[in-house]
């Protein structure tokens, strides 16, 4: 009888050491899954880093916003950190009314879409000339085109400058035109990178199939590789545009004393106007604070809107445009 | 509409026959087989030249802006580093002083070696720093997380902000700095244990740690692309030969995305380098603008052309060292 009993208790245990061993294994599927990447633990390891990460990048855009909200009894209260205790709109009233917002956006528009679209019209052109055609001395010429972008802007800075001023450009958006339209535009080698990289993709029997119909190479590029390189004409705009929107250092040179000015400048401008009123740790000083995060905030309100309509083409088009480069 | 049809024909009319004008003249004849210039030079036409000219009219607006606007001023600023420079009203009064500038900026300047040191080092930390996030965040958004969309929306917020005045508002306020890293006195830790010429590179990058990710935005986007290359296959092949996530990482997304890094190190150094709050650049501005004195030579805009060179030059041997040592680890591995 007492076998029995005790083989039916080691039977028991046995089975309960299966159950758990089946436990152990399921929990292992579980967190780790079947080859980790599946599993539980990285799936939280991913959205942990994910979010930490989001964190850092979002962390100054969330400073601004809230700060531009700040009353001048929010910014000195301790207490206040991240929510105002009222939602004000004082901040963005000063600053639209003393720079002119509207104005000055559109001027902002003016000055970084010309420039832009010559750009990329220039660019396109030209990474098809690299990428389709062979001619002497191409890849002496490339490099020097790869160059371009490397050279810091502090040494052609002066002898552009004097020629500027030479030719009378200083002050106006030709400074930044003239350079867009002969493929030397800010950033202009990138653009004539990701064309040319973009172009090469192309077979080369559609391009030859025209030509055996008779198409003239410019009819070629207008009518069979513009169509196709419509993501890519997308993203240099708009990459050109961003870029050209918020410069400031040669347009800080070129544009400065005129009545044409980009939409940071202005800002900036207005800022250190007003704050040179005002002695230093005074109130008003504080609530500059504020007016200036303010001052961002629209500065780049237009790139955001921009950005959140077109990012799909940021974000979907990179694979199709040769954005890489290799 | 007609009129509009009646004025196009009549307009590329008018083109044929110009066209046919400029191709038979005296001076340039064109035909089937040769080129004719003043009716004595004759050119066979084969197809490679036409392919040759061809191209070259396509990049030929590149070359013209490339010499006004690129070897010009590059030429002009050289041969005004070997000058000292004054301006009198509109002109500019020059003076030779040979290498004196080169010099100068090596032996007398007080600030420029330590704020060229400074920067050198700061590259060394910050560029692999950019590149290994730019990685991982590529990574991660590449994978079939929940909110793709939303995610890369917030990744790619770098590149619309980072340039611009903006950032540097931001910077002035602190708002570049994580305040919750600093509260937990982890890094003064780490910071007491080190000598201060390792701990105070540390304690600036911790400092600037938001605005080395913030440069992060068109790496993100280029590693994102050579992600998306890789063949799927590749990893359940090696998947099924028992590799696991750790090695077809090493194995397959780092060499098929290396020759992505160096287009990544060259774009980093670069925008790292002309980003106006650089130390540097803020000197070589300062110099140019204001005639200060150092030491024995009047600085000015000879004076910053030469700095400015070796500004570039020092670049220049950055982007060569970090390609080289990315390229050197490729050749060793195998």
């Amino acid at each position: 009888m007492s076998r029995v009993i005790s083989y039916v208790k080691e039977s028991i245990h046995l089975l309960k050491e299966k159950e758990y061993q089946q436990f152990g294994m399921k929990m292992k599927r579980l967190l780790i899954g079947m080859k980790f990447t599946d599993g539980l633990l990285y799936h939280i390891l991913v959205y942990a880093l994910l979010f930490a990460l989001g964190y850092i990048y979002l962390y100054p855009m969330l400073y601004m916003v809230t700060g531009s909200f700040m009353t001048m009894e929010d910014i000195i209260d301790v207490a206040v950190k991240w929510i105002p205790s009222t939602l004000n709109f004082e901040n963005y009233r000063i600053v639209i009314e003393e720079i002119n917002y509207f104005d000055a956006l559109l001027d902002a528009i003016y000055l970084a879409g010309v420039p832009a679209i010559s750009a990329t019209v220039s660019s396109a052109l030209i990474g098809y000339g690299f990428a389709r055609f062979d001619f002497p001395f191409k890849k002496i010429l490339f490099v020097l085109m790869i160059m371009t972008f490397i050279v810091p802007p502090q040494i052609t800075m002066l002898p552009m400058f004097r020629m500027y001023s030479q030719y009378d450009l200083l002050g106006s958006i030709k400074a930044f035109l003239y350079p867009a339209i002969l493929g030397q535009g800010l950033n202009g080698a990138i653009f004539i990178l990701i064309f040319y990289q973009f172009f090469r993709m192309i077979p080369k029997s559609l391009i030859e199939s025209a030509e055996l119909d008779g198409a003239t190479p410019l009819k070629i590029f207008t009518k069979i590789i513009v169509p196709l390189a419509v993501p890519s004409i997308i993203i240099v705009f708009l990459f050109s545009f961003v870029w050209y929107y918020n410069e400031t250092y040669l347009s800080g040179l070129y544009l400065r004393g005129s009545s044409l000015l980009t939409l940071p400048l202005r800002v900036e401008q207005y800022i250190t106007n007003f704050t040179s009123i005002y002695p230093e740790g005074s109130r008003a000083r504080e609530l500059m604070q504020a007016v200036k995060l303010a001052g961002n905030v629209l500065t780049l309100l237009p790139l955001l809107v921009l950005y959140f309509f077109t990012q799909r083409y940021f974000v979907e088009s990179i694979d199709k445009t040769g954005i890489t480069g290799e | 509409m007609k009129k509009v049809k009646d004025f196009l024909k009549k307009a590329s009319d008018l083109f044929d026959k110009v066209k046919y004008k400029l191709s038979h003249n005296v001076v340039f004849r064109s035909d089937f087989e040769y080129w004719t210039f003043f009716n004595v030079l004759k050119i066979r036409v084969t197809n490679k030249r036409r392919q040759a000219v061809i191209g070259v009219s396509f990049i030929f607006i590149w070359i013209v802006g490339y010499l006004i606007f690129a070897l010009y001023p590059m030429m002009y600023s050289l041969y005004l580093s070997f000058f000292k420079v004054r301006l009198a009203g509109a002109d500019i009064v020059m003076s030779g002083v040979g290498i004196d500038n080169y010099k100068a900026a090596f032996l007398y300047d007080p600030y420029f070696v330590e704020i060229l040191i400074e920067y050198v080092v700061e590259m060394i930390l910050n560029v692999p720093i950019t590149i290994v996030f730019a990685l991982i965040i590529a990574m991660l958004i590449n994978q079939d997380i929940k909110g793709k969309g939303a995610w890369r929306t917030v990744f790619f917020l770098p590149v619309i902000i980072t340039t611009g005045p903006v950032i540097q508002e931001l910077m002035v306020q602190g708002a570049t700095t994580l305040p919750s890293i600093q509260e937990y006195e982890v890094i003064d830790i780490v910071l007491d244990n080190l000598n201060s010429a390792l701990a105070n590179p540390i304690q600036a990058l911790f400092d600037t740690i938001l605005l080395v990710l913030w440069f992060t935005g068109i790496q993100i986007l280029i590693f994102l692309a050579g992600l998306q290359k890789i063949d799927r296959e590749i990893y359940e092949a090696s998947m099924i030969d028992g590799a696991g996530p750790w090695e077809s990482f090493w194995k397959i997304t780092l060499p098929s995305i290396m020759p992505l890094v160096s287009v990544v190190i060259i774009y980093t150094v670069v925008s790292m380098s002309v980003f106006g709050l650089n130390e540097v650049i803020i000197y070589i501005r300062n110099v140019m603008l204001g005639e200060s004195t150092v030491g024995t030579l009047t600085t000015g805009y000879g004076y910053s052309a030469a700095l400015a060179w070796i500004y570039f030059i020092v670049m220049v041997l950055l982007i060569l060292l970090f390609v080289g040592a990315v390229n050197i680890k490729r050749r060793s591995r195998r």
